[in-house]
């Protein structure tokens, strides 16, 4: 599978990362090199064969509905590179 | 007091609690010996305050005659824990200035038992890499040099700077973590023994997230009672982690000393690989030797879909980072780059704070995971993992553990394989099934190559069953024997 | 009836499916300890797990689940023994993972039925495809800086069941009726409040039009409206617009829209233009939810008594009309109310009491039937004055009246005021010779042949007794004395 430029720019869009168009074509290329070493996944037969869902052979353990956190707005902002009155702040979106 | 830093934790604990030795001495010998071994590059952040701080509290509890298990020992933390107060930055910019309000359960254990904290070890960024040389903070360097050589090697990745660490004689022994050979790599290019338990046996609670449903916690250490020793305190259930296992931890360091009589281990014929170096091939046939001469037998076995294994990595690693890196996009901790818009403020925050291998795996991930590709990569690669599992269920009816070697080759030097994803993505292609089928594994040195640089070998067990790994592993080391020691601190 | 729309080009019919966001009523989130109180200050109900910090990890609120279970039981779905929780990613200011935990292939509870209960009496089956589980976003206040958006993290994590209906709703009043119904159901549970105004139940509006009979036309979706009348509004006037566009040659893009309260129309929501790719995975810190059937089977045991069951039981044991039952049981405090006035008693009385009188009450006084002036006791006790005679229905109006502003028993009223029937024949007697005396024009009149001038003699009578006679008596009395 070899990936071409619009592709690329269309997966970096989706993962919000900003790929410089001088830096596509070089992308481009290492990622298709990835995918086409992968794409050997195409030799195996997996007809029957369930996808592994959790390698944990355990049942989920669920907890009880008791309030036992939050409460700390300061503590959970601190870390914020920009902030007011208690709010995280981004730029303005418009709906 | 040299001598200090070339105990064991077990040595050095032992002469603790006889009050031959302090904390405050053992500590402050670390804190020296970090200093010295600066340009390894192996911290991130030092913090000897706080070291000081702990050992003067251990040694308080150790008058008393009281005190935990690694009470009054010093260790260091991968940067991929997230520790209280302290800058964790999993190796890259975009945790610039990131202090977590909170302590990771391993690494919360650990102080619970009595340990001392000298710093945060460096790592390659979101442990994505085999050789450290993706950190934002620089590469690591391995303590190891070639006979005769001069050239800067790798420590293997991704917890390069808790296996040169270790190595260095700068920590007694570091917390690490392994998605697909993190632990055991590193260890097997430093000389230093690595293990992976089951997934599910230590706590990812707190621990910054790469692939969830292949990282797993542990220790590196010199020896593998010192590792053992660790994993205990590490281990346990942890009802913050929905996939922790709610099991009984064993008596790991009673297992150490078991020995390997009436075992079955398993000599998997497809880790013959072709163009394998013969120094790797020669000392797995070494370690099939010392295992029989210590009573157990070996068997060869098939586990036909392990090369596989590798691509399957490739699709679901990536594809599980694309999700769990979602949420670095310079909001709420971390860098923020500034746009006019939401969206050019998250791009512009990634691009500048991610680091080329990141930005590739993320976007590798993102696009197995999109409309169209997710039948063919994600389901695929999960369907083959399961059948990587059956493999080694099927194996595991006749067989006790497993031998292989631990890496392909021994450590290269900083720049080699770098052009090349696809070549640097090889290195981990012994250990990658353990963490496919979420099963323990140890490297444990085996000796050195005609380089003078040191070779692992790797144990695998059955799931929860580390308790065989570690007895196989110290057969190994005892018939290794392995003394050798980095050029500068011979 | 008939449902279609008058276009220019003839008839269309409107196509309907919701999507209701329901916020399960829980002390703590769906998968954190913080709490779910609404209007709390921002960020103080946050863990660091609903912040996406590195290294957070969900452990599932097992209430929520039971919450989820038990609402898919009261709308008869299937509640699947193993469902899965999947990561839906996408970026936005307040979906601070980057993925929104929910439920995509394998959803909690699949199928299901709402009856609607319309205004006619009639009722239709709604089909709802799936039920699921899932988190509900952060909020994002748009309008208190120039350049920049704040963000409120108190109900991220929040556990939400998504309540999916099958495209099966004709018209908007039938879209509201669904809300309606569903909320009832809700409550009924004590899994969601169904408060729209906090945002507790939501409703995303998929629209589309067709000529009767062809296909499904393409839709769009308007999200997160919040008032029934709203969602009425933005159908209607998606409905026409969607019409207007294809008569008019051009075609419907498939599209989320925004709707505006204020003018009553709807628009395309700008943030949404990007198509979206949301790459669905299983979350990895999840392992799939398995559920033992023996819960199940508990829950299902306890279930209360729903609507319709209740509705269906008013109209066989009480006698009452579908439309009367209907109203009735749509909340379950107006049920309880009037199962409380009508034990012992006249039912049919006993519900237009209360859906008139005590309506019409609580109207005036903007109160909720919980905090009813008059108490379902006290009701019971003036239906029980009408009932043995001692007062009239007419003058049980003037009581309840009484009632309403004192609080004071009917009883108490009553004879305060002094209005006991008159059931005396004498007192009755006495008062027609009067009124017979004061007009013997009339009464002349009247036994020429012009019966119309009783009512003349009631009303006169009735007066002089100050309305306190007792109608029948009075009637009888009257007619036997101007008989001669």
């Amino acid at each position: 599978m070899s990936l071409d430029k619009d592709t690329v720019r269309k997966v970096a869009t989706l993962a919000r990362i900003k790929v410089p168009d001088a830096d596509l074509d070089n992308m481009a290329k290492e990622l298709s090199g990835v995918l086409g070493w992968i794409e050997q996944l195409n030799e195996v037969d997996v007809t029957g064969v369930e996808p592994m869902t959790s390698v944990a052979k355990m049942k989920l353990t669920m907890r009880a509905d008791d309030v036992t956190d939050g409460g700390d707005a300061e503590t959970v902002t601190q870390n914020a590179p920009e902030g007011a009155h208690g709010f995280f702040v981004v730029p303005k979106v418009v709906e | 007091m040299a001598a200090l830093t070339h105990m064991t934790i077990a040595e050095a604990r032992a002469a603790l609690k006889a009050k031959k030795i302090s904390s405050a001495e053992l500590t402050s010998a670390h804190l020296k010996a970090m200093e010295e071994t600066r340009g390894l590059n192996a911290f991130v952040t030092e913090t000897p305050e706080r070291a000081k701080a702990d050992a003067a509290r251990a040694d308080a509890v150790l008058a008393k005659g009281e005190g935990g298990s690694l009470e009054g020992i010093p260790l260091g933390i991968k940067d991929l824990f997230c520790t209280e107060g302290i800058l964790t930055t999993a190796g890259s910019h975009i945790l610039d200035g990131f202090k977590p309000p909170y302590e990771s359960t391993v690494s919360a254990k650990l102080w619970q038992a009595g340990a001392v904290m000298l710093g945060k070890l460096n790592m390659d960024e979101f442990a994505m890499g085999s050789s450290n040389i993706t950190s934002h903070h620089g590469p690591v360097k391995n303590p190891w040099r070639k006979k005769g050589g001069n050239a800067e090697l790798v420590p293997g990745g991704s917890s390069g700077g808790s296996a040169a660490a270790v190595a260095a004689r700068a920590v007694m022994g570091a917390t690490a973590t392994d998605t697909g050979g993190s632990i055991r790599q590193p260890a097997a290019f430093t000389g230093t023994v690595g293990i992976k338990p089951t997934y599910g046996r230590c706590s990812r609670w707190g621990i910054v997230a790469f692939a969830s449903s292949l990282d797993q916690a542990g220790p590196i250490a010199r020896t593998v009672l010192d590792s053992a020793i660790m994993l205990q305190a590490m281990s346990g259930y942890d009802p913050k982690d929905s996939t922790s296992a709610n099991l009984p931890v064993p008596n790991f360091e009673a297992a150490v000393e078991r020995g390997v009589k009436g075992l079955k281990i398993g000599i998997p014929k497809e880790y013959r690989l072709d163009g394998a170096p013969k120094e790797i091939i020669d000392l797995w046939e070494k370690g099939i030797a010392w295992l029989k001469d210590a009573g157990a037998t070996t068997v060869e076995i098939s586990l036909p879909h392990t090369k596989y294994a590798l691509p399957v990595y490739y699709v679901i690693a990536p594809a599980e980072a694309s999700s769990n890196l979602a949420r670095y996009d310079g909001v709420r901790f971390g860098l923020r780059v500034p746009g006019k818009t939401l969206d050019e403020m998250y791009e512009n925050t990634r691009a500048a704070g991610f680091g080329a291998e990141v930005k590739r795996r993320v976007l590798i991930g993102t696009y197995v995971l999109s409309a169209g590709y997710y039948d063919a990569y994600y389901l695929r690669a999960q369907r083959v993992r399961s059948l990587i599992l059956r493999d080694f269920t099927e194996a595991y009816r006749q067989v006790d553990a497993i031998l292989t070697p631990a890496t392909p080759s021994a450590a290269f030097a900083i720049g080699e394989k770098s052009d090349d994803p696809v070549a640097m993505y090889l290195n981990d292609v012994f250990t990658v099934t353990a963490n496919l089928a979420g099963l323990p594994g140890i490297s444990v040195p085996g000796g050195l190559n005609a380089d003078g640089l040191p070779l692992g070998l790797q144990v695998i067990g059955r799931a929860f069953d580390e308790e065989t790994v570690f007895a196989v592993g110290r057969a190994l080391e005892k018939a290794a024997n392995f003394t050798a020691m980095p050029e500068g601190l011979r | 009836m008939s449902n279609l729309i008058k276009g220019e080009t003839g008839e269309w019919e409107v196509v309907i499916g919701l999507e209701i966001h329901a916020q399960v009523v829980s002390n703590a989130k769906l998968f954190s300890g913080a709490a779910t109180a609404f209007g709390a200050e921002p960020n103080t109900q946050v863990s660091f797990v609903d912040a996406g910090f590195p290294g957070m990890l969900p452990v599932i609120n097992r209430f929520c689940v039971e919450q989820a279970i038990k609402t898919g039981l009261g709308i008869e779905g299937k509640v699947n023994e193993t469902s899965v929780f999947d990561r839906k990613n996408y970026f936005y200011a307040d979906l601070p993972q980057g993925y929104q935990i929910s439920q995509y292939q394998q959803p909690i509870v699949s199928g299901g039925t709402v009856q609607l209960d319309m205004k006619d009496g009639s009722t239709r089956k709604i089909g709802v495809t799936r039920l699921h589980l899932e988190q509900d976003a952060g909020k994002s206040l748009h309008d208190q800086h120039p350049s920049q958006s704040y963000i409120d993290l108190n109900r991220s994590g929040v556990a939400l069941m998504e309540i999916v209906s099958e495209p099966e709703m004709r018209s908007a009043e039938e879209a509201g009726a669904y809300i309606k119904k569903l909320r009832s159901i809700l409550r009924y549970l004590g899994t969601c409040d169904g408060n729209m105004e906090e945002g507790s139940l939501r409703c995303d509006c998929n629209v589309s039009v067709r000529k009767p009979g062809a296909a499904f036309g393409t839709r769009t979706e308007t999200k997160n409206v919040n008032s029934v009348r709203y969602v009425m509004q933005a159908i209607e006037y998606e409905a026409r617009r969607q019409i207007e566009v294809i008569e008019g040659g051009g075609e419907i893009k498939q599209e989320t829209r925004l709707f505006d309260p204020n003018k009553g129309t709807t628009r395309p929501m700008r943030s949404k233009e990007h198509a979206h790719d949301y790459r669905y995975f299983p979350d990895p810190d999840l392992l799939p939810l398995e559920l033992d059937p023996k819960w199940i089977a508990d829950l299902k045991n306890g279930l209360p008594e729903l609507p319709d069951a209740r509705k269906a039981r008013y109209v066989a044991d009480y006698k009452l009309t579908p439309y009367d039952a209907g109203v009735l049981v749509a909340e379950q405090e107006t049920a309880q109310f009037y199962e409380t006035v009508a034990k012992g008693r006249d039912p049919k009385l006993a519900a237009n009491w209360v859906t008139t009188e005590l309506f019409g009450a609580l109207n005036r006084t903007g109160k909720a039937i919980q905090d009813s002036p008059v108490t379902a006791r006290a009701l019971g006790g003036l239906i029980d004055l009408i009932s043995d005679g001692t007062i009239s229905g007419r003058i049980a109006k003037e009581v309840f009246e009484a009632m309403v502003e004192t609080g004071k028993e009917a009883a108490a009223i009553v004879e305060e005021k002094g209005l006991r029937q008159v059931s005396d024949t004498g007192a009755i007697e006495k008062a027609i010779d009067e009124v017979m005396a004061k007009n013997q024009d009339k009464v002349a009149e009247y036994r020429a042949g012009k019966d119309k001038l009783l009512g003349f003699f009631v009303g006169q009578t009735m007066k002089a007794t100050g309305g306190k006679a007792n109608p029948a008596m009075l009637n009888d009395l009257l007619k036997k004395k101007l008989a001669g």
